[in-house]
């Protein structure tokens, strides 16, 4: 099994006839993802050529849904209309949506965010690489082909870090990989994963992958102790960040004393959590509980 | 983006929070005039974005114009914890009987903002912390936190604030002191706002920013996401966490990382040139470490880029490079740079390993300083 996307996903792309959008819409479409069409309001109505697919273009997602039976969207859509693209997917009660534009203002995903609450979509993102089902579906951007199906399921701030792990640990393979993003505030958290790996019965094991900012994996941590019976292992970037700077990612930074790499593996390891002081000690301490 | 206190105070007196009367100066003689137009007694404060300005000796009270001027002298060009002194503000004195807290903020946990409030303030927030009510910034009310008297003026003004926040898209905006005068006003005397760098597209914001390092006002204007450190070993790699997970890698290997840069999915040649120019510009940097898991990025593409970004920089590439290429084509990457046979070039094949020798060419090239 796998955790939020499988074999049977129909995947639909908003913001599939721009350059990110299509480019990744080949990838998705090569790694086996059944995608089946893609909204702009602008090109309803035309087609788009991917090598031998062709998929139509609707103008609302809800009528992508209607005629595809698509129940998840993966958003390529640009910074400032990403906000209301995401409503739109939540109206139309798709399943999950995989939101990849980095730059979205933080005020706009609150927005999307208490918009979705009670509602049917699970959201993913933004400013993430997105999830991966390997051998059975991918949405969004993570490369299909570094890894191979398995029984490791891995959650991760970084997009990087994820594709460093997955091809470290290529020979167990993964169930689902997601990329939960490095914004302020994302939709599907590291807890989200976490439990959905714990009720997947091929998920022999967890990854977790944290970085500076927030307290998301200290209350991981905590959820993992009241919630979790299989091996977790983690790994935390940013020991050596500066107080006061943003790394890269928006929400990667430590404030006054709050939010630092050792808090958050102090915390992870309070628990049982086993945490790799690098990436590779990581991927070691995986393999070893794997073959114990 | 963080603005500078005068900048706060700008924004909230446009959007109705009540501040003191303020004027930015930058040499003395603009202070004592700034003095002179305001009148009485004044406060001359250093404009630097970091805490601490009080104790550093940065604020100081004057009572005549030329005290100001005497004043301005001693803090522009002071040093606050890196940040140099500009720009002074000079606002009118006012008599405080007593001091508050109350911010606006992003609650990641909950995914929404929120509220603080403090009956206790003038202090760092750590400070505070005991003392701090929170409640959902839509429902603020000042009644739970502030006596009844002020309580209909601090709904006031953090009705106001609650507008800088949303329409500035901020992502923080903080007053402390919130200061009740003798005459019974409140006022903002000091305030914080940070600004979403995201939300720039929809604002006509103008960056204060050139107060920071200038390697990384440098990098800012080529693009580059660069956060200046203090060690000897530069650092490049795609992708915010592997680079941030390089720089604690290079720090177990027994250096440190002179910098964080990330140079995101392309790694063009141009983007690998601008990237080490900056970083070989960096007087403390004695070696480089290169970094790249490709993804999606092609590493022969990424090697390529190296090639060419030594042969654009010529003579200015002048420090040792360990690259450390993974994933996509890394084997196709690895030929590149073994057939351009670079003296400076020295490749590993795994990320500890290429930290230990950029930290070891660090520590050789270290001599007799260390």
């Amino acid at each position: 099994m796998a955790i939020f996307l499988d074999e049977h996903s129909r995947v639909v792309v908003q913001g599939m006839t721009g350059s990110e959008g299509s480019k990744h819409t080949r990838r998705m479409l090569a790694a086996g993802t059944q995608v089946v069409g893609g909204v702009n309001a602008r090109k309803a109505g035309t087609s788009v050529a991917f090598d031998d697919t062709s998929l139509p273009v609707f103008g609302t997602v809800a009528e992508a849904m209607e005629k595809t039976g698509a129940n998840v969207s993966v958003l390529f859509v640009p910074p400032a209309f990403t906000g209301d693209a995401v409503i739109e997917a939540v109206d139309a009660g798709i399943g999950l949506a995989v939101v990849i534009t980095e730059g979205v203002p933080v005020h706009d995903t609150a927005r999307f965010w208490a918009h979705a609450q009670g509602k049917s979509t699970r959201i993913i993102g933004p400013n993430c690489p997105g999830i991966i089902s390997p051998g059975k579906s991918n949405a969004g951007i993570i490369p299909a082909d570094i890894t191979k199906p398995g029984s490791i399921g891995l959650v991760s701030k970084s997009g990087t870090l994820t594709y460093q792990l997955m091809h470290e640990l290529k020979d167990f393979g993964f169930t689902t990989c997601v990329g939960i993003g490095g914004d302020p505030i994302v939709g599907t958290t590291h807890i989200d994963a976490i439990a959905a790996f714990e009720a997947d019965p091929e998920t022999e094991l967890i990854v977790m992958i944290g970085e500076i900012g927030g307290d998301a994996e200290e209350r991981a941590a905590e959820f993992v102790r009241d919630n979790v019976s299989k091996p977790v292992v983690g790994y935390v970037a940013g020991f050596t960040a500066p107080e006061g700077k943003t790394m890269g990612h928006a929400g990667a930074i430590v404030s006054g004393s709050s939010g630092t790499a050792e808090a958050k593996k102090l915390a992870m390891e309070s628990v049982g959590i086993k945490v790799g002081k690098t990436p590779s000690e990581t991927a070691a301490l995986a393999r070893a509980l794997l073959t114990s | 983006m963080d603005l500078f206190e005068h900048e706060a105070r700008d924004v909230f007196e446009r959007y109705g929070v009540p501040v003191p009367r303020g004027l930015v100066a930058d040499t003395p003689e603009s202070a004592r005039e700034a003095a002179a137009s305001i009148g009485g007694t004044v406060v001359v404060k250093a404009q630097v974005k970091t805490g601490g300005r009080g104790k550093a000796g940065g604020i100081k009270l004057a009572s005549t114009p030329d005290e100001a001027f005497a004043a301005a002298s001693a803090i522009l060009g002071m040093d606050i914890k890196g940040h140099t002194v500009h720009k002074v503000l000079v606002t009118e004195a006012s008599e405080i009987a007593e001091e508050y807290y109350i911010s606006f903020l992003l609650d990641r946990a909950n995914r929404t903002f929120i509220a603080m409030a403090s009956a206790t303030g003038g202090m760092e927030i750590e400070e505070m912390a005991d003392s701090i009510t929170r409640m959902p910034a839509s429902a603020f009310d000042a009644s739970a936190v502030f006596s009844p008297e002020i309580a209909d003026q601090v709904n006031a003004v953090a009705s106001a604030l609650w507008k800088v926040f949303v329409s500035e898209d901020a992502t923080l905006v903080e007053v402390n002191p919130l200061a009740l005068t003798k005459s019974g006003k409140i006022l903002a005397l000091d305030g914080k706002v940070t600004l979403d760098d995201n939300a720039s597209f929809r604002h006509s914001r103008t960056d204060s920013g050139a107060e920071g390092d200038p390697l990384e006002v440098r990098a800012a204007e080529k693009g580059l996401n660069y956060v200046k450190l203090d060690g000897t070993v530069g650092v490049i790699g795609n992708g915010a966490g592997l680079v941030m997970s390089t720089l604690d890698v290079v720090a177990l290997a027994g250096a440190a990382p002179a910098n964080f840069l990330d140079i995101g999915g392309g790694a063009s040649a141009q983007v690998m040139a601008d990237g080490l120019d900056v970083i070989l510009s960096d007087p403390s940097v004695r070696s480089v470490f290169v970094n790249v898991f490709g993804g999606i990025t092609a590493c022969d593409a990424v090697a390529n880029g190296i090639v060419q970004a030594l042969g654009l920089l010529g003579d200015r590439a002048d420090k040792p490079l360990v690259v450390r290429l993974d994933g996509n084509n890394a084997e196709a990457g690895h030929r590149i740079l073994d057939e351009a046979r670079h003296p400076l070039i020295t490749v590993a094949h795994t990320m500890d390993d290429a930290a230990g020798r950029a930290a070891a060419l660090a520590g050789a090239g270290a001599g007799k300083e260390s």
